[in-house]
């Protein structure tokens, strides 16, 4: 054939890397995929790189220092398309707790020579940054998820990636209601579906690892849980995860903490 | 009318396999009563009962040994016959060639016979027969699925927390649409199943169990026992006038304050046993450029349910409630000619906010009369 295949680029922000390493973890179907296009920039895979223009940049991690700020509309100019990966690129990550915090107190903390520290006050997403095609949320991705968002820009047509509740994959895979057959806190009809549904399907509540799905009601599921012996606490904890700075889960942990500072 | 010891439901389970049959029906997993296959009457939940409430379902011990001494389960009768997700098509290009092959079977069909299906899941059965069998397009898969049930009736012997199927005219004796119906009495001493055939095939299999002829005072317990649970429904739901009650409550404040509770989660539509909404879903393989169409069940309460060009219709979670309640309870009955509820309650159960549909709709009526008066 001698169509160009088109590029793909991998860049990586501050992250753990584990959305990257689910492209490696394609295994069988990463050869399929190297047939269809070119792995161009990967430094997780390889320390061989060409040059760009590219055709699809994979983006994981969050901006956190002022180099990153940078480096990404450099990243943006040369990629046709972007597509952020994983809960810290979409919604700032774990490492967005700083962002309810003071970022200098920590970092007084952390390191013995902090003045060597150059980092932002905040953690956040790329979109925040740069212009974004796509966002595949996860902590981390789904394999499968990724592979559909590929093929499809490949064949150009739309993915599908709903961004309905973990509760329609609870129900498609038989699972028992975790909050109506035990009253275990879940965030589930508050959260995107992607991951299967695999904490409720292992008897435990969903963590949110994907981030709020579409029109989400936290504050129903919030009452609801309290009314039921939940501690504020516990529910501020339980929407400062790994998307704690996605807008549903901040506003919801914020109203929370402002509720415990009223009422105790 | 006969009567079968609790030993001839052995024979009966034994019975449909050797016919057959894969045999579901309910057995305990993960704290609830689900259906499964059944190897023996051992996989029931013998003694176990259900306690529910609005977004709550907790199981007990009876403190007797009866075989379905519970009500309805979060699973319903539509798992098997229109599944939440199946393969409609496989398209596989030739080798080296321009044409391609194309496979449309529907691998998970079986010849199921279903033990335990309540008075309101055989309406919910009936109820999608009109939807997937009777307008003018046939679907193939509820088709095939559907035709070689045997469906083996149990009469609810008590209701539950969240029924109201004798408000819908639903239960809890099943009236027609089974093979099979069985009453279960548990005595002090005794414990029978009263049995009563509905199609030539379960007069089949009935004759070849160890049955006899039941007696009047058999019958009258079975009787007593079921209109006791009538009298006991846990909720009861006004139909008189609903649908237009309805149809012009468009603008009804309830919507927007059960929108402030409502999740839009989707649980209330994927238990229910009538919805029947599904998208489609085509997928492509990198490796052998085969593609594929998967249809998977969809839920008015999602935004994209109602994505035209440009957006989504109902972006409010009121406007999705007012379409799945209106639906339901009003538009339906001109649609298929019964309302599209058969009271089970799993939608007021299994809501994990516990919205109580029956309360919607007498708030509803409420303030209809209140501005109509």
């Amino acid at each position: 054939m001698s169509e160009r295949k088109p590029k793909l680029a991998v860049w990586k922000f501050a992250s753990c890397d584990g959305c990257q390493l689910s492209l490696l973890n394609c295994e069988d179907e990463l050869l399929a995929l190297t047939g269809k296009i070119e792995i161009a920039y990967f430094l997780e895979a390889s320390r061989a790189t060409v040059e760009g223009p590219y055709d699809l940049s994979l983006v994981e991690g969050s901006i956190t220092t002022p180099h990153d700020e940078e480096r990404i509309h450099e990243i943006r100019r040369s990629s046709r398309f972007l597509m952020t990966i994983g809960a810290c690129a979409t919604a700032g990550g774990i490492q967005a707790l700083r962002n309810f915090a003071d970022v200098r107190e920590y970092t007084s903390i952390v390191y013995a020579s902090p003045q060597y520290i150059s980092t932002l006050n905040k953690s956040t997403p790329i979109s925040d940054h740069v212009w974004v095609d796509f966002e595949l949320r996860g902590c981390p991705i789904s394999k499968d998820q990724l592979l559909e968002v590929i093929t499809a820009y490949l064949h150009e047509r739309k993915p599908a990636i709903p961004k309905h509740s973990v509760c329609v994959e609870c129900k498609t895979a038989g699972n028992v209601c975790v909050m109506v057959s035990h009253g275990t806190a879940c965030l589930g009809p508050v959260t995107q579906a992607g991951c299967g549904a695999l904490c409720p399907a292992y008897d435990r509540g969903c963590f949110g690892c994907f981030g709020p799905k579409e029109t989400p009601n936290t504050i129903s599921l919030s009452a609801w849980l309290q009314e039921r012996g939940s501690e504020r606490r516990e529910l501020i904890r339980s929407f400062r995860n790994f998307n704690a700075y996605a807008t549903a889960f901040r506003k919801e942990s914020e109203a929370l903490e402002r509720a415990e500072a009223t009422h105790g | 009318m006969e009567t079968l010891d609790r030993s001839g439901i052995d024979a009966l389970l034994t019975a449909l396999r050797e016919r057959g049959f894969t045999v579901l029906g309910p057995t305990v997993r993960d704290r609830a009563i689900v259906y499964d296959e059944l190897r023996s009457t051992a996989d029931l939940p013998v003694g176990v009962t259900d306690e529910q409430a609005a977004g709550s379902y907790r199981l007990t011990h009876r403190g007797d040994d009866a075989l379905f001494g519970y009500t309805v389960g979060p699973h319903s009768w539509k798992r098997w016959l229109h599944p939440p997700l199946v393969r409609l098509l496989r398209i596989t290009p030739e080798e080296g060639g321009q044409g391609f092959t194309a496979d449309s079977s529907d691998p998970g069909a079986r010849r199921w016979a279903f033990v335990g299906v309540r008075a309101c899941e055989l309406a919910a059965i009936g109820i999608q027969d009109r939807v997937f069998l009777d307008g003018p397009a046939v679907d193939p898969v509820y088709d095939a699925r559907r035709r070689g049930v045997f469906v083996v009736a149990v009469n609810c012997a008590q209701a539950g927390g969240t029924c109201f199927c004798a408000s819908m005219d639903a239960g809890p004796r099943a009236r027609e649409g089974f093979d099979l119906a069985l009453t279960e009495v548990v005595d002090d001493d005794r414990h029978y199943f009263l049995v009563e055939d509905g199609s030539p095939e379960g007069r089949e299999v009935l004759a070849a169990l160890p049955s006899r002829l039941a007696t009047a005072d058999e019958v009258k317990t079975a009787d007593r026992i079921l209109e006791s649970a009538a009298s006991s429904m846990g909720r009861s739901l006004e139909m008189d006038g609903l649908p237009e009650i309805l149809g012009r409550g468009y603008d009804s404040p309830r919507w927007e304050k059960v929108a402030t509770r409502c999740l839009s989660c989707t649980n209330c539509t994927m238990v229910c046993p009538t919805c029947f909404c599904s998208t489609v879903e085509d997928v492509n393989d990198l490796a052998d450029g085969a593609a594929e169409r998967w249809r998977r069940w969809d839920s008015c309460f999602t935004t994209e349910f109602s994505y035209l060009h440009g957006g989504s219709v109902r972006t409010s979670v009121s406007s999705r409630y007012r379409q799945w309640l209106t639906h339901k309870l009003g538009t339906w009955i001109e649609q298929f000619g019964s309302p599209g509820c058969v009271g089970c309650g799993r939608c007021i159960t299994w809501c994990p906010v516990g919205i109580d549909l029956t309360e919607e709709a007498a708030a509803l009526r409420e303030s209809d009369r209140a501005l109509h008066a």
